[in-house]
């Protein structure tokens, strides 16, 4: 929670002003009593109506006063509590932004949110509570512990034995509860994973009629959550009543012993009257610091949550890395004996031993089955992952001494999966150069064979996309997202075995659209189809994450068994000799 | 309106009826012993005038008294507090329950156009911030009331003049809190919104990291986030500031009727009317009839903040069912695999005509592929067999039935469908695997992995079938996944079968092999195809091409080529096109 305390400072002048003016309001407070001993003492007793009003309209001064300085204050704690939350939510994402995927797969996107959303929420709430009540409550209770040691030392041991008590069971009850707040956060992560799971498997769980099923599961982890906040909520509910007694039983103690004193003649029953007073103040004061325990027990649960996010190093950094110039007469790619491993350095290899030399302009073909490493192979390139032995050089620079924005710049990928994100189709297309003009657009949309649906659509460019795309169907998506890709003009264009989903006219036009507008351009096409690389200049052939052959469609179609046997899968055998 | 809420919320409150009430009759317990302390206190003070004055035989009882009812008190405080802790709990949960329950029966349509962030919000932050809401409202609205009506008793049997003038005043600061609660509600709503869009977003550039930094879209992504995050915070901070002034206003109304009563109170005493013990305990109780107030006040706005939630969670609520089976539905649990497809027409949207007067027919057994360029309206197909979407005109017929008379689970539950788009859950192979026949013996899923090739590469995962995927399957290739859904389709063994894509992640050398097992079990069954493939595609029984939602060519391949049309120009051109270029 501590290593959170950093967000407070741009907030110090509300976080120092916002406590100082609930302290003014609290002294009032505590003084409130004390005219009422007055009034009763003096005015009372000598039968001093003036006096008594006098006084009453030095209470309601001081009301007015005790208002303006709580207004002041709350205002500071809503502008800092928010204000922390709003830059921690903007840390946070853009920390997030900086993790490698198998980070954020890790954590889980359904986590992540809570995080950044609920997490964020319960500390908010608690920077609030922090300012209004952290400073004033304890105060009152400090105070009014002074104030009864004024007007008697002796009787007011009471509250120093009162004390210890109360900080016990403070204690006791924080740290019974601290855990099960981590689970009950966890748990609504499940809730938030099953529902993100429903929402995207909708037609799945449909069509296998499982409804009944998933709300099972979705009931049992509602459950789960409510059974967890009820066992916690049996513990901290007894914090109240336990300070209840306590403080109470003090009173008892304060009738009792001041009542001897009284008959002593040590003290007076105004007197009386104001420690019970004070005993009340501090009582209520008490309850308030107990509910604060509760809340910030709950949100070092939440802190923590944060915190791990925080606490994970992006696994690739650019970090001090400037700008490259290309080497003079380098390969546009080279791969030097690069093996790579999802697991790291030990475990099994996806890629192993892999080189190759791609000059600039060619267009390049990479085939293989399923699990092969052709998706591993071209995420390399732009140093998604980095290669656990070996080097991978662009230009005759290896990637890990680009900078990302240099190094992603120069390559455009068009992934497998096709997103397109909530916006427009102009929107879209804009992902890959924000400054690009209509006619970059155009182009790019008249390459990806995507010219003619998008100009059919009554607003164009200007039609909305919905949260991933889904009003477009499979083929439209994957055209505009290599459209997207292209309107970036990137040196590199990497597509995943992205046109899988467009009818075998659309996929050759798309080649020769390519080959004809991108000049210089330097093409890898990933594909299961021998019909979408035949063509390539060279094509690399991955069987198992090995090389199974490098070269063009005829030499490879002779010699390279993997290859002959995926294009006779395909083909007919005129076609494939062609 | 905040009380539609109310009452919206109070339905789902009455199944714990009974806590409730025994919350109530704890409160009331709990608030008389705390009322009768002061009393007490007030007794023994009066018992304790001066010095030699000080009734010590007569203090002992009242301090035994006092301390009974200060025990009785706590514990009645603890049993509210845990009866009411499971009124909320279990009334949220029912809530969430509801809403995820009301999200697996709405049209895909619903599902389809929200954004999935805003409303995993709805499901998650804004059911705790009901909850939140909840939980501070019944522990302080029962003892509230309670208290109120408690002190009023005790005050009016004390002295009725100085009782009148509290009652009198106090009210105010529930004027001042209602006029506070009114507007911020709005502001309340307003957050929760935004709440929902931030969360929105997050799920959206998260969820598609690869994309984010292949276009070093980090920066832009940022400052759309800080933009809404920023819109965030300048209503989070009118909400809580608005909200946040009640407890101050009606603290002030406090301190002006505590006042009043110290001074009317005084001079009663002066003028004989009330002793000094009696004013004390009358100090007490304007304080503890007051602080109620403040404490209603202080929920009132809490509780807008939950109304505010409660009634986005209610919004999904109010979303339409898909339309119920009808009555008359039968229920089927096979069939022989006629569908007739006669004058269909369908759009997503009104302008827009996508499918018109569409006739297909296939006779049980057949194989059907459906063939055209992107966006005739092949997927739609498929969407209206399984009636994800219902259609506009027409009729579909399964084995002569239309349809829309047999019940929706079981007319699903004829067709095995894979699609392009891979979903699986995160739990473990085995499972994803028997999710459409979850007590599959381990036998039957090793046969349907088999089938569908699968198993090879499962059994090199480290933990095999017990591999748990991660939540967005990074730790399976695109190729991988799709054959765990085959493999699931292949266990349930329908009888009709939807592939719409299935195989386009996967090498050809695979598919063969996988479209072999399909064949096997598909003798006699009929299937609908989407694919590019032409090995797919060459051997089906009946080719439909289509183009602008209409069927325009159909038959067989050879006889489409022959035909010399469309299609014929669809096949040759992946040769042509490229060879020209």
């Amino acid at each position: 929670m501590f290593q959170l305390v950093r967000y407070l400072k741009p907030f110090k002048k509300q976080v120092i002003l916002g406590p100082i003016f609930k302290l003014l309001e609290a002294i009032l407070e505590l003084i409130v009593p004390l005219v009422m001993a007055r009034i009763i003492d003096v005015g009372v007793q000598n039968r001093d109506v003036s006096y008594v009003l006098k006084m009453g309209g030095l209470m309601v001064l001081l009301g007015i006063i005790g208002l303006c300085c709580a207004l002041v204050c709350q205002y500071f704690a809503a502008r800092a509590s928010q204000g922390v939350g709003t830059l921690m939510r903007n840390d946070l994402f853009s920390h997030i932004n900086r993790l490698s995927h198998a980070q954020i797969d890790e954590v889980g996107t359904s986590s992540l949110i809570t995080r950044v959303t609920n997490d964020v929420n319960q500390l908010q709430v608690a920077v609030a509570m922090l300012i209004r009540l952290v400073v004033r409550a304890p105060f009152l209770v400090l105070g009014a512990a002074v104030m009864a040691m004024i007007l008697d030392l002796k009787l007011s041991l009471i509250f120093l034995a009162a004390v210890p008590l109360i900080v016990l069971t403070l204690y006791l009850t924080m740290s019974k509860t601290a855990p099960f707040y981590r689970t009950i956060q966890k748990k609504l992560d499940r809730i938030s994973l099953i529902t993100r799971e429903n929402l995207e498997g909708v037609r799945v769980i449909r069509a296998f009629s499982r409804q009944k099923a998933e709300k099972e599961r979705f009931d049992e982890a509602s459950d789960d959550l409510a059974g967890s906040a009820i066992r916690v909520g049996r513990v901290s509910a007894l914090l109240n009543p336990l300070t209840y007694v306590i403080m109470n039983g003090a009173i008892v103690a304060i009738l009792w012993f001041g009542g001897m004193q009284v008959n002593n003649g040590e003290l007076m029953q105004g007197q009386i009257i104001a420690f019970v007073n004070y005993m009340t103040q501090i009582l209520l004061a008490l309850v308030v610091v107990a509910n604060l325990v509760v809340l910030f027990t709950k949100a070092a649960a939440s802190a923590a949550r944060v915190n791990e996010i925080f606490a994970m190093t992006p696994g690739l950094s650019d970090k001090g890395n400037t700008l490259k110039a290309p080497a003079e007469g380098a390969p546009k790619i080279e791969f030097k004996d690069v093996c790579f491993s999802y697991l790291g350095e030990d475990g099994e290899e996806a890629l192993s031993h892999v080189s190759l030399k791609i000059l600039p302009g060619q267009t390049i073909g990479i085939i293989g089955g399923t699990g092969s490493g052709k998706s591993t192979f071209v995420n390399l390139i732009p140093r998604f992952y980095e290669a656990t032995k070996g080097e991978v050089l662009v230009d005759g620079v290896n990637v890990k001494k680009y900078p990302f924005e240099q190094l992603r710049g120069m390559t455009g990928v068009v992934p497998q999966q096709a997103v397109l994100f909530k916006g427009t189709v102009r929107s879209n297309l804009l992902w890959s150069n924000p400054d690009a003009d209509e006619q970059t657009l155009l182009k790019a949309l008249k390459t990806a064979q995507a010219l003619d649906f998008v100009e059919k659509l009554p607003q164009g460019l200007d039609t909305p996309v919905v949260q991933g795309g889904k009003n477009f169907s499979g083929g439209q998506k994957q055209r505009l997202t290599i459209a997207r890709a292209l309107a970036g003009n990137p040196d590199i264009l990497i597509l995943d075995d992205s046109a899988s989903a467009l009818d075998f006219a659309t996929d050759a036009a798309l080649r020769r659209a390519i080959r004809e507008h991108t000049e210089g351009m330097t093409v890898l096409i990933v594909s299961q189809r021998a019909n979408t690389v035949k063509r390539a200049d060279q094509i690399v052939v991955l069987d198992d994450g090995e090389v199974a052959g490098i070269g063009t469609h005829q030499e490879l179609f002779d010699t390279c068994e993997v290859y002959r046997e995926i294009c006779l899968s395909q083909l007919s055998k005129e076609e494939a000799a062609k | 309106m905040s009380k539609e809420v109310l009452r919206r919320l109070l339905t789902y409150i009455k199944p714990y009826g009974g806590y409730l009430i025994a919350a109530l009759v704890f409160a009331v317990l709990n608030v008389t012993l705390t009322l009768l302390a002061p009393v007490l206190i007030g007794q023994g003070i009066d018992r304790i005038l001066g010095p030699g004055q000080v009734d010590f035989v007569g203090l002992i009882p009242i301090l035994i008294e006092l301390g009974a009812s200060i025990l009785f008190a706590s514990l009645f405080q603890w049993l509210m507090t845990l009866c009411t802790n499971i009124v909320t709990y279990r009334t949220v949960r029912d809530l969430r329950c509801a809403a995820f329950h009301k999200l697996n029966h709405v049209p895909l349509k619903t599902i389809d156009k929200n954004s999935h962030g805003d409303l995993i919000s709805r499901v998650v932050n804004d059911v705790d911030m009901v909850s939140d809401g909840l939980l501070q409202g019944f522990a302080q609205l029962f003892t509230g009331i309670v208290t109120i009506v408690g002190t009023l008793v005790f005050m009016l049997a004390i002295n009725w003049v100085i009782a009148l003038v509290v009652v009198l005043v106090t009210p105010l600061s529930l004027f001042v809190a209602s006029f506070i609660a009114r507007r911020s509600y709005n502001m309340f709503r307003e957050q929760s919104a935004i709440r929902g869009e931030l969360g929105g977003y997050v799920e959206e550039m998260v969820g598609n990291q690869k994309l984010v930094k292949t276009f070093r879209y980090e920066g832009r992504a940022q400052s759309h986030f800080e933009e809404i995050n920023s819109r965030l915070y300048d209503c989070g901070v009118k909400a809580q500031f608005y909200s946040s002034l009640t407890n101050p206003c009606t603290r002030f109304v406090n301190s002006v009727v505590y006042a009043a009563v110290g001074i009317i109170g005084a001079i009663s005493a002066i003028f004989g009317h009330l002793t000094v013990g009696q004013l004390s305990s009358f100090l007490s109780y304007a304080n503890q009839y007051t602080k109620p107030f403040n404490e209603i006040s202080g929920v009132v706005t809490e509780l807008q903040s939950a109304f505010a939630s409660a009634k986005r969670v209610f919004d999904v609520l109010d979303e339409a069912d898909e339309p119920a089976d009808a009555p008359d539905a039968v229920f089927m649990a096979s069939c022989e695999g006629d569908v007739a497809l006669k004058h269909v027409s369908f759009s997503y949207q009104k302008q827009v005509k996508l499918i018109e007067d569409l006739n297909i027919h296939a006779k049980p057994g057949q194989r059907i592929a459906i063939v055209g360029p992107t966006g005739c309206g092949k997927t739609t197909i498929i969407n209206l067999l399984m009636r994800f979407y219902d259609i506009q005109g027409g009729e579909i017929a399964v084995d002569g039935t239309d349809a829309r008379r047999i019940t929706r689970d079981s007319l699903r539950g004829l067709y095995g469908m894979v699609l392009q788009d891979t979903w699986l859950f995160s739990g473990t192979i085995r499972d994803n695997i028997a999710y459409g026949k979850p007590d599959a013996t381990d036998e039957e899923i090793l046969a349907a992995a088999k089938a569908a090739h699968a198993h090879s590469f499962i059994k090199r995962l480290e933990k095999g079938y017990h591999t748990v995927i991660t939540e967005d399957g990074g730790n399976l290739s695109q190729g991988q996944r799709q054959l765990l859904c085959i493999a699931r389709v292949m266990l349930i063994n329908p009888p009709m079968l939807i592939l719409d894509e299935a195989t386009s992640s996967i090498d050809t050398r695979t598919e063969i092999r996988i479209q072999k097992a399909f064949d096997k079990m598909m003798e006699g069954r009929t299937s609908f195809i989407v694919a590019h493939r032409l090995s797919t595609i060459r051997e089906a029984d009946l080719i439909l091409v289509m183009k602008d939602g209409r069927i325009i060519e159909q038959g067989r391949h050879q006889e489409l080529l022959d035909q010399n049309g469309f299609y014929a120009t669809l096949y040759n051109s992946q040769f042509a096109a490229e060879d020209a270029g």
